[in-house]
C-alpha cells in the first residue's frame, strides 16, 4: 500500500467518514418510512455502507488486499445474481439467506480473532467476541433452517423432538459454560470450536420446531440477532461503525419482530415454545368436527363473472396463494375490466398476508395496482358490510371467522379481515386443503360463500374472459 | 476506546433505532426488514480489519469466507431492497373515486 503523508489514512479521517456513514444510515431509515422516499432511503444507506467500506480499506491495519479483493469478488458474484433473479414471492427466503451469511461472517471473524491471538485475548475483547460467535452461529444456522422451511426443502410443519425444550436448555447451558471457561482464561481452541458447534446445533433446534406460519417472526428476530452480534464484534474490534450499524439493526429488528407477532396475535414466547403453524388439528378439534358435515358450495367462472359484473363494490382479498400462482397481473386485469364497468374495486391487505408484513403490497405494486386502492385491515373492515362481493384469492387463515369466536382455535384472537360480513364471498382456491396454520376455515362453509377451485391465475383469467364476453 | 464509551454509543444507537423504526407503516415492513438486513452486512468491516493481521492458511481461508459472506449480505441486501422499492415508485393514478358513493 502506498504510504501517503497527510492523509486519508489518518484514523480521525476514517472515524469522520464513519460519522458521515451513520448520518446516511439514519437518514436512510427515516426515508424508508414513506413509500415515496423509501427507495432513495435505501440508496442513502447503501452509499453510507460504501463510504464505511472505503474508509476502512484506508486503515493502516488493513492488509492482504489480494485476498480482500478475492472475498469481495466471490461475494458479489454470488450476491448480485441471487438478488437480481429471486422472484418476488421468494423474497422472505432470500432475506433469511442474506441474514444468515451475515451471522456466519460474524462467527467466522470471531473464530479467526481467537486463532490469531492463540486464545489469549483480553476479556473486554474476548467476552463480546464470544457473544458474537454464539449469536452469529445461531443466526447462521437458524436462518438456513428458516430458508429451507419457506423454500419447502424441509416441511413447514413444526419438527419436534422429544424433550426439545430440555435439549435446547442443555445446549444453551453448554454454550454458556464453554464461553465462561474461555473467558476465565482457557486458550483451548477445541473449546471454542465446541462452542461454535453447540451454537450451530442450537440454531437448528431452535427454528425446527417452529411452524412455517411463524417464520417471518423468526427471520425478523434472527435479523435483530445478527445486528446485535455485529455490534458485539464492533466492541471487540473497537470499531464504532460496527457498533452503531449493528445496534441500529438490533433495535429495529426487535421492534419489527414485535409488530409482526402482534399482527398475528402471537406472543413471542409462545412462538418459540414452538408447535404452531401446522398443528392446530388437536387444539381446534371440537370446532373442526362440526365443520365436517357442512357442505361446501362450488361455482363456475361464468357465475362468478356475472356476480362480479353487477356488484357495486368488490373487495379483493389476496393471500399467499395468489403470490404462488403469480396471479397478481391477472388480478389487475380483472380489476381493470370491472372498473371499466363502473364497479368499485379495493384490495384488503391483512398485515401478514403473504408471508411477511408488506409482502402483498410489494406484489400488487409490481402488477401496477394503484397505491390508493390498497387498504389496510383497519381501513377496509368497516367497508365489508357494504361490500357486494369479496373475492378471496389464495388467502385463508386471515379470513377465518373462527379467530373471532372459537376460543379453542389456535388462531383465536388473531385480527382478521371481516370477509364474512360482505353480502357474498367467492373463494379462489386450489383445493379444500387447510391453510398454512393447518386449520379448517369455516368461511368456506358459509351459505353465502362459493368456492371456485383451480389455479388462482387460470381462474382469474377465466373470470376476466367471461366478463369480457358478457 | 474504553468499554464504557462503547456502551454509551451502543445505548444511544439503540434508542435511535427504536424511535426511527417504530414509525414505519406496515406496507414497508418487508423492504425495511430487507434494508436493515443489508446494514448489518457492516460486519464486512470486521473481516477487512482482521485479515491483514491474520497468519496461516486456515485463518486466511476463514476470513476470505467471512468477507465473501459480508459482501453477499451487503450487496444482495441492498439490491433486493431496491427491487422491492422500485415497485412503489409513483405512477399516474386515475382520479380518486368518491369513497362514500353508497
Amino acid at each position: 500500500m502506498i504510504s501517503a503523508s497527510f492523509s486519508f489514512q489518518d484514523p480521525d479521517v476514517i472515524r469522520g467518514a464513519y460519522v458521515v456513514a451513520f448520518i446516511l444510515f439514519i437518514l436512510g431509515l427515516i426515508r424508508l418510512r414513506h413509500p415515496a422516499t423509501a427507495r432513495n432511503g435505501n440508496l442513502l444507506a447503501a452509499i453510507g455502507m460504501a463510504l464505511a467500506v472505503v474508509a476502512t480499506l484506508l486503515d493502516r491495519r488493513v492488509g492482504d488486499f489480494g485476498l480482500i479483493a478475492l472475498g469481495i469478488v466471490i461475494g458479489t458474484a454470488i450476491g448480485v445474481p441471487a438478488a437480481r433473479s429471486v422472484k418476488m414471492t421468494a423474497m422472505p427466503q432470500m432475506v433469511a439467506l442474506f441474514n444468515g451469511v451475515g451471522g456466519g461472517a460474524v462467527a467466522l471473524i470471531a473464530w479467526a480473532e481467537f486463532r490469531r491471538a492463540g486464545g489469549d485475548l483480553p476479556s473486554d475483547v474476548e467476552i463480546p467476541s464470544l457473544f458474537a460467535a454464539v449469536i452469529g452461529s445461531v443466526s447462521f444456522w437458524g436462518s438456513n433452517i428458516a430458508f429451507a422451511k419457506l423454500q419447502e426443502i424441509l416441511p413447514g410443519r413444526p419438527i419436534m423432538l422429544p424433550a426439545q425444550k430440555l435439549l435446547n436448555l442443555g445446549l444453551l447451558t453448554a454454550a454458556v459454560v464453554g464461553c465462561v471457561v474461555l473467558a476465565a482464561g482457557s486458550t483451548s481452541q477445541a473449546i471454542f470450536i465446541g462452542v461454535l458447534v453447540v451454537a450451530a446445533v442450537l440454531g437448528n433446534m431452535f427454528v425446527l420446531p417452529i411452524g412455517g406460519a411463524d417464520m417471518p417472526v423468526v427471520i425478523s428476530l434472527l435479523n435483530a440477532f445478527t445486528g446485535l452480534s455485529a455490534a458485539a464484534t464492533g466492541i471487540a474490534l473497537d470499531n464504532t461503525a460496527l457498533i452503531v450499524a449493528g445496534t441500529l439493526v438490533g433495535a429495529s429488528g426487535s421492534i419489527l419482530t414485535n409488530l409482526m407477532a402482534e399482527a398475528m396475535n402471537r406472543s413471542i414466547p409462545s412462538i418459540f415454545a414452538g408447535g404452531f403453524g401446522g398443528g392446530g388439528a388437536v387444539a381446534g378439534a371440537a370446532g373442526q368436527a362440526q365443520l365436517e358435515g357442512r357442505p361446501v358450495r362450488s361455482t363456475t367462472a361464468a357465475d362468478a363473472a356475472i356476480q362480479l359484473a353487477y356488484a357495486r363494490l368488490v373487495v379483493v382479498v389476496p393471500g399467499y396463494g395468489m403470490a404462488v400462482a403469480q396471479a397478481q397481473h391477472a388480478v389487475r386485469e380483472l380489476a381493470k375490466e370491472l372498473e371499466r364497468r363502473g364497479v368499485e374495486v379495493k384490495y384488503a391487505i391483512h398485515p401478514v398476508a403473504g408471508r411477511m408484513p408488506g409482502h402483498m403490497n410489494v406484489l400488487l405494486a409490481e402488477a401496477d395496482v394503484p397505491y390508493d386502492q390498497l387498504k389496510e385491515m383497519d381501513d377496509i373492515n368497516p367497508d365489508f358490510p357494504r361490500t357486494d362481493v369479496a373475492l378471496v384469492i389464495g388467502a385463508n387463515d386471515v379470513t377465518n371467522p373462527a379467530a373471532r369466536h372459537q376460543t379453542d382455535s389456535p388462531i383465536y384472537g388473531m385480527p382478521i379481515l371481516d370477509v364474512d360480513k360482505s353480502a357474498s364471498v367467492i373463494v379462489l382456491k386450489r383445493s379444500m386443503n387447510p391453510g398454512f396454520a393447518g386449520i379448517e376455515n369455516e368461511l368456506y362453509h358459509e351459505p353465502k360463500t362459493a368456492m371456485l377451485f383451480g389455479d388462482a391465475k387460470a381462474s382469474v383469467q377465466e373470470i376476466t374472459g367471461e366478463l369480457q364476453a358478457l | 476506546m474504553d468499554l464504557l464509551t462503547e456502551l454509551a454509543i451502543f445505548v444511544l444507537a439503540a434508542f435511535v433505532g427504536f424511535s426511527v423504526i417504530s414509525k414505519v407503516p406496515n406496507t414497508l415492513h418487508t423492504p425495511l426488514m430487507s434494508g436493515t438486513n443489508a446494514i448489518h452486512g457492516i460486519v464486512l468491516l470486521g473481516g477487512l480489519l482482521v485479515i491483514g493481521e491474520a497468519a496461516g492458511g486456515l485463518n486466511k481461508v476463514i476470513l476470505v469466507i467471512a468477507i465473501a459472506f459480508g459482501t453477499i449480505n451487503i450487496v444482495g441486501g441492498f439490491l433486493v431492497t431496491d427491487r422491492m422499492l422500485e415497485m412503489f415508485k409513483k405512477k399516474p393514478t386515475p382520479p380518486k373515486r368518491d369513497e362514500d358513493a353508497s
